[in-house]
């Protein structure tokens, strides 16, 4: 085992303790985000829903991710286009 | 006698555990099959459950487990002279923690991964669950109450290490921010960070203005301060106040701005405390001055106290936690359950017999030994400092000076209580609100209602103990408590894995006789204090209120976990479980 391995190993270690909290922390903060892009969507006025609505195309690998995680195999909202 | 050949004589006899009697665990008793379809694959979630190479998770999994505890402990118990405490070290992790680690992990691995708590439900009943539950309440309790006491004791004691402590707290934000933001890389710049805290930590031993020396700013013992308070009684209450207001602070942070952070430059710590230990043990071979047994030691004796003194490092229940809490999910292959969790066990093993060798070889003669081990108390309040001092000694062996040594070991024992404490806070965090949701009470549920719940209780259980220096001084005297809740949890856990085997029809004896020594000790030392030290029934002491009612709350818990057992391996027909893997 060459060096650089045994430092990516050591890496893993360490970083493996806190993986799973920070993972959901920083998915808590994205489905936040994605509340307020799209809150119109579910009927909470958004002022700057014209603008935020230009990033649907960004945003549609992760809304896809995010309605799988939560257990529904297809988009929830009408108006948003997905699988 | 030579203390290498002690560290040698105890290696072997881990590698043997190891060699044989885990493998006769593995192979005739847990059975583990390398075809066993482990919950890291079955439910694979790139979160969670994700399958590890074995040598990643053990060092993750001993990462987890060995902090202060397996220091502190063993640094008391050297009280009795160093024989029994190896003994019990080398016995307990061989043939207690070894396999109650072990079987943690293969427990809940053929239980889809399910913690220990889930599985007391199941596998006995929902009495059992509670029972479980408040012990873990208890027992973040009494880590809280305990390592805030250490820390403030040892900044007291050492207060050259404070600096170092302080500069690491901005120092593991900048890297959190640099990680996360700047998407950089972990290692370089917590390396970096090191080498500022030992920097520091080098500068601070030689400049005394660096010293964040508390007591001496308030004037010493002779001066009252404040509402009759010595100025190292309002030491210990000003270090502990800060202490809870960073431990609110860290455990209502996202992880990754500081605890991550943190914890990975902990994590160097680890190799450079055991590295400092290990290697100048072999470089400089000093010899064992404490006495093997010290026949002076007759206030308290060894029987049982050394068994709820050395909690982890011999056994420790917060293990089985880690085991069934994150290992398991992560686990490969079964067969690994061997590696991780065994050798987790041996690796605490190794850090106590380090500690139990560092201070037995501190003190120039034996009548120094005495001087500073003259009581049970003064072993429980100076046991810590003799240790750091130790260890500083030893690593003269590898051409560090003795004080900057002693401040580095120091502030490496700081940084393990300290990580202890912010992850037990957070943990006291989640149980609080996990309580709040089950009896509905939404108050509770709030982060910062749970965390000031976890941080007031904390403080008051640290700050009431009045020891020889004061108010909040005496915060030592929760340690036999601390290693009695640890054991229970040991005890509970090794009860369910008892239970398991014994539905699967296999021999329970390997789990069976450890729990029943634990549990026997564990009664038997709390009926011990509760009459003879706490209470004041059979002797002259003074009745202290508080110690009686946390004993006597361990040693219902105790019996408890007594009659739990008798009730589970006295059923005729033990209750099948319904899912298949078990």
């Amino acid at each position: 085992m060459n060096l650089k391995r045994l430092i990516e190993l050591y890496d893993e270690v360490l970083r493996t303790g806190h993986r799973t909290e920070i993972m959901r922390e920083l998915q808590d903060e994205d489905d936040l985000f994605m509340l307020l892009l799209y809150s119109d969507m579910l009927g909470v006025p958004n002022p700057a829903f014209f603008y935020t609505l230009e990033l649907y195309p960004h945003m549609l690998e992760k809304f896809h991710e995010w309605h799988t995680r939560m257990g529904m195999d297809k988009s929830p909202l009408n108006g948003f286009r997905c699988c | 006698m030579d203390s290498i050949l002690l560290a040698l004589v105890g290696m072997f006899v881990f590698f043997l555990g190891y060699r044989f009697y885990s493998k006769f665990v593995a192979e005739k008793i847990y059975r583990l099959d390398p075809n066993f379809t482990t919950p890291a694959h079955e439910f694979n979630d790139g979160k969670d459950f994700v399958p590890t190479n074995k040598f990643v998770l053990w060092g993750h999994h001993f990462t987890s487990v060995a902090g202060a505890a397996p220091i502190v402990g063993p640094a008391i118990a050297v009280y009795w002279g160093w024989l029994p405490a190896v003994i019990w070290v080398l016995l307990g992790t061989v043939f207690a923690a070894g396999v109650h680690d072990f079987g943690a992990l293969v427990l809940s691995v053929r239980n889809k991964g399910q913690s220990v708590g889930t599985l007391a439900n199941k596998l006995i009943g929902q009495r059992a669950k509670v029972l479980f539950l408040f012990i873990i309440l208890i027992l973040v309790l009494m880590v809280n109450a305990v390592f805030a006491w250490v820390i403030a004791n040892l900044f007291i004691t050492f207060p050259s290490s404070v600096l170092s402590v302080f500069i690491q707290i901005p120092l593991a934000i900048w890297i959190g921010y640099v990680v996360y933001r700047k998407k950089g890389g972990m290692l370089l710049p917590s390396l970096a960070a090191l080498a500022t805290m030992y920097i520091a930590a080098i500068v601070a031993s030689r400049v005394p203005a660096l010293q964040i020396d508390l007591p001496s700013y308030f004037g010493g013992e002779e001066t009252i301060v404040a509402f009759g308070l010595n100025g190292v009684a309002i030491s210990f209450f000003v270090w502990i106040i800060i202490l809870m207001i960073y431990v609110y602070i860290a455990s209502t942070l996202p992880v990754w701005k500081l605890l991550q952070p943190r914890d990975y430059i902990n994590s160097h710590q680890l190799v450079v405390g055991l590295a400092i230990l290990y290697l100048g043990l072999f470089f400089s071979n000093p010899e064992l001055t404490a006495p093997a047994v010290n026949s002076a030691a007759t206030d308290v004796p060894w029987l049982p106290i050394l068994f709820i003194t050395i909690a982890c490092g011999a056994i420790s229940g917060f293990h089985g936690l880690v085991a069934s809490g994150t290992s398991s999910k992560q686990l490969n292959k079964e067969t690994d359950a061997r590696f991780v969790g065994y050798l987790g066990a041996v690796g605490e093993g190794l850090l106590a017999l380090a500690a139990i060798i560092a201070v037995a070889t501190l003190f120039t003669s034996q009548s120094d030994f005495l001087g500073a081990y003259s009581s049970f108390d003064a072993a429980n309040s100076g046991g810590l400092g003799n240790f750091v001092q130790g260890a500083g000694q030893l690593a003269t062996g590898i051409f560090i000076p003795a004080d900057i040594a002693t401040t580095i070991v120091a502030v490496i024992v700081v940084s393990f209580a300290a990580t202890t404490l912010d992850t037990s806070v957070r943990l006291m965090r989640y149980i609080i609100s996990e309580l709040g949701s089950t009896y509905n009470i939404k108050a509770i549920t709030k982060t910062h209602v749970a965390t000031t719940i976890a941080v007031v209780s904390s403080a008051a259980l640290v700050l009431l103990p009045e020891g020889p220096q004061g108010f909040g001084s005496g915060g030592y005297v929760l340690w036999p408590l601390f290693g009695t809740s640890n054991q229970l949890l040991a005890g509970i856990t090794l009860l369910l894995i008892t239970v398991w085997l014994k539905i699967k029809g296999r021999n329970y004896l390997v789990t069976l006789i450890p729990m029943i020594f634990l549990m026997c000790m564990t009664l038997y030392a709390m009926g011990r204090q509760l009459l003879m030290d706490w209470s004041g029934l059979l002797s002259d002491h003074e009745f202290n209120f508080l110690l009686v009612f946390l004993g006597t709350i361990i040693f219902v818990f105790a019996a408890w976990i007594v009659l739990e057992a008798i009730n589970s391996l006295t059923k005729k027909k033990p209750v099948e479980p319904k899912d298949k893997a078990m």
